[in-house]
């Protein structure tokens, strides 16, 4: 990529390429262009290039936080607002979480000698292949009914004290509920990744560090940290993907309040109308993701590398 | 000295306890008591202490209903097609691509998008790609003078199998490119300068070099395969039928609107059964090539 001196090439292979690019981004872009159409535009067979682009679609979509009062609607149906504030706190704080966890325990695996060394590394390992869908009936079980503070004693019914509500306060339905499993979901992938970026940090840096009287933490955060900056986003995008695209575990354990936009989608794609309300959801769903795309493909190459020639 | 030397030997611990917690609290609990949660027949509404354990009935079911083995077979077929497809395409366009030409990195960078984007808005875009009337594909066949093909009617496999490939090819591609750039050039040199047709360079040098590389991503991709569902989740719900009913979305509809959570539980542990014999699997190779490539070190190291 730095070096600006291309060989010259077949025009095929030109042509290829143009290709390539167009049925990659083909369906993204039909997206956005369906999200400001019409519904009946986009259910006409006029071939759907002439059309009057509306904004419509992003007014239904958005009723409950705008300012204003879109006027073909006569009540705020879908409510992707609150969804896309939980998309975002959840995503946020977990991918916050995982990294702040992953990279720590990643720096112990490769730097220490411990007991329960191999154990760790292996289980990290092992779990990687775990499907969403077969966390979600043990974690629907466990969050709805052994995760809860009892309201008998203790917590629960102080809690239930202070703030009312139903008594048992249980991780289901919460943001925190959610935010955990997330957590623990993409833990073993950040740990892997990472693992392959800190064995590249000299260890004599951390041995200057220690001579100069830095302690264990000190030297973590202050030396390697900052060397391993570039795997600290792969990983973070990688994270903030998956929580923020992630479907199944939440729509088990979120509640009206805690419902994220994936769950938005799902429950409103299968009434025919709306076509060009769910497509604008969908193009706002995928806004985030396209922008790392674009601004950060470097460090996504060169997580998913990372990945997997590490093995 | 004696605080320091306890600190010493604290200290991974620190670092390790926060990752490890969290994963025994969320991940492997919860993996357990799906376990002793199979043997129990177990409703959403019941705490589990509540229920009554009925040994492998649960198991037992499943192994004698059809249906179950349908959506086995329906999970391996969809995994296994769309990794082989995905292999062939990814690789055959990574090998034909390595070389200098303007626009790789604007290629590289769009071809991320299909991976990033959320399932749920891919399955919602190929839905309306695959519509029989005003679906994208229809209206092409339509336009150039071909019958329509009831996508999501009479090939909904194939459907979501193609939709599979176009988000995940990219995978392959870039991770085989990478390989591909990562081979050394006296090799590739050496065999064009004693005259290999690009053809033997691919088959005899090019992908010998890079089979390690590639057997990993391989074997990420078809566990990654086994993941997949709110793609299939929205475009066909599984049906028509049990046509493109995987497990996971089995194990969904299970747990959801069957309200059968011990069989739900069962199935759930038969799917990570699967999982963990192709984990051991790739575990096994990567030490296996580990070790090779640790004695190909030593004869090298014996030899000069």
């Amino acid at each position: 990529m730095s070096d600006t001196n291309y060989d010259r090439q077949n025009p095929a292979f030109y042509v290829l390429i143009g290709i390539l690019i167009f049925m990659s981004v083909g369906p993204v872009a039909l997206l956005l262009i369906n999200s400001f159409k019409l519904d009946v535009d986009i259910t006409s067979g006029a071939g759907g290039r002439l059309f009057m682009p509306t904004s419509r679609n992003y007014e239904t979509a958005l009723c409950d936080i705008l300012w204003y009062e879109p006027e073909h609607l006569r009540f705020c149906q879908i409510r992707f607002g609150g969804a896309f504030i939980n998309s975002i706190i959840i995503a946020l704080i977990s991918t916050v979480l995982t990294l702040v966890f992953g990279c720590m325990a990643a720096y112990a695996l490769v730097r220490f000698k411990f007991l329960g060394r191999d154990g760790l590394s292996l289980s990290t390992l092992a779990v990687r292949m775990i499907p969403p869908a077969v966390l979600l009936v043990p974690v629907f079980g466990l969050w709805n009914n052994t995760f809860c503070l009892d309201n008998d004693y203790g917590l629960g019914m102080w809690i239930r004290e202070t703030f009312g509500g139903r008594g048992d306060v249980c991780l289901a339905g919460t943001h925190s509920g959610i935010i955990l499993v997330y957590v623990a979901m993409n833990l073993p992938f950040v740990i892997w990744i990472l693992q392959s970026f800190i064995v590249q940090v000299p260890p004599s840096l951390e041995e200057a560090a220690r001579v100069d009287g830095a302690g264990p933490f000190q030297t973590f955060f202050l030396v390697v940290l900052p060397l391993i900056k570039p795997g600290l986003a792969a990983a973070s995008i990688f994270t903030f993907r998956i929580a923020w695209n992630e479907y199944l575990l939440a729509s088990a354990l979120a509640d009206r309040d805690t419902m994220t936009v994936p769950i938005l989608i799902v429950n409103n794609a299968s009434e025919f109308d709306g076509l060009g309300t769910i497509f604008a959801t969908g193009m706002l769903l995928a806004i985030p993701p396209i922008l790392f795309t674009l601004f950060a493909s470097r460090q996504i190459i060169t997580g998913m590398t990372a990945g997997a020639v590490k093995g | 000295m004696a605080q320091s030397q306890s600190l010493n030997r604290l200290t991974p611990y620190m670092f390790v306890a926060p990752a490890a917690l969290v994963m025994i609290l969320a991940l492997f609990y919860p993996i357990g008591f799906m376990i002793w949660g199979s043997f129990r027949d177990w409703d959403p509404s019941q705490n589990i202490s509540e229920t009554e354990f009925v040994g492998i009935a649960n198991y037992v079911r499943l192994w004698m209903d059809p249906a179950f083995w349908t959506s086995f077979g329906v999970t391996l077929l969809f995994a296994f097609v769309v990794v082989l497809a995905e292999m062939v395409i990814g690789v055959g366009l990574a090998l034909l691509l390595d070389r200098n030409i303007r626009g790789m990195s604007v290629l590289r960078t769009l071809f991320i998008l299909p991976m990033m984007i959320a399932p749920v808005v891919v399955g919602l875009v190929w839905r309306y790609m695959f519509h029989a009337t005003y679906g994208t594909f229809n209206r092409f066949l339509e336009a150039i003078g071909l019958p329509s093909v009831d996508w999501l009617g009479q090939n909904p496999l194939l459907s979501v199998i193609i939709a599979d490939v176009w988000q995940w090819t990219p995978f392959i591609f870039i991770l085989s490119l990478a390989a591909l750039q990562s081979l050394p050039r006296s090799a590739l040199e050496a065999a064009r300068i004693d005259g290999a047709t690009p053809w033997q360079q691919v088959i005899y040098i090019k992908l010998p070099l890079m089979a390690p590389v590639l057997f990993v991503t391989l074997l990420l991709r078809l566990i990654d395969a086994f993941k997949v569902l709110e793609v299939i989740l929205v475009m066909t719900g599984g049906g028509p039928g049990l046509s493109t009913e995987i497990l996971a979305l089995r194990i969904a509809r299970k747990a959801r609107e069957f309200r059968e959570l011990g069989e739900a539980a069962a199935m759930s542990n038969y799917l990570l059964l699967l999982l963990m014999v192709l984990t051991l699997g790739m575990f096994a190779f990567t030490r296996w090539q580990e070790a090779r490539a640790r004695r190909l070190k030593f004869a090298a190291e014996e030899d000069g």
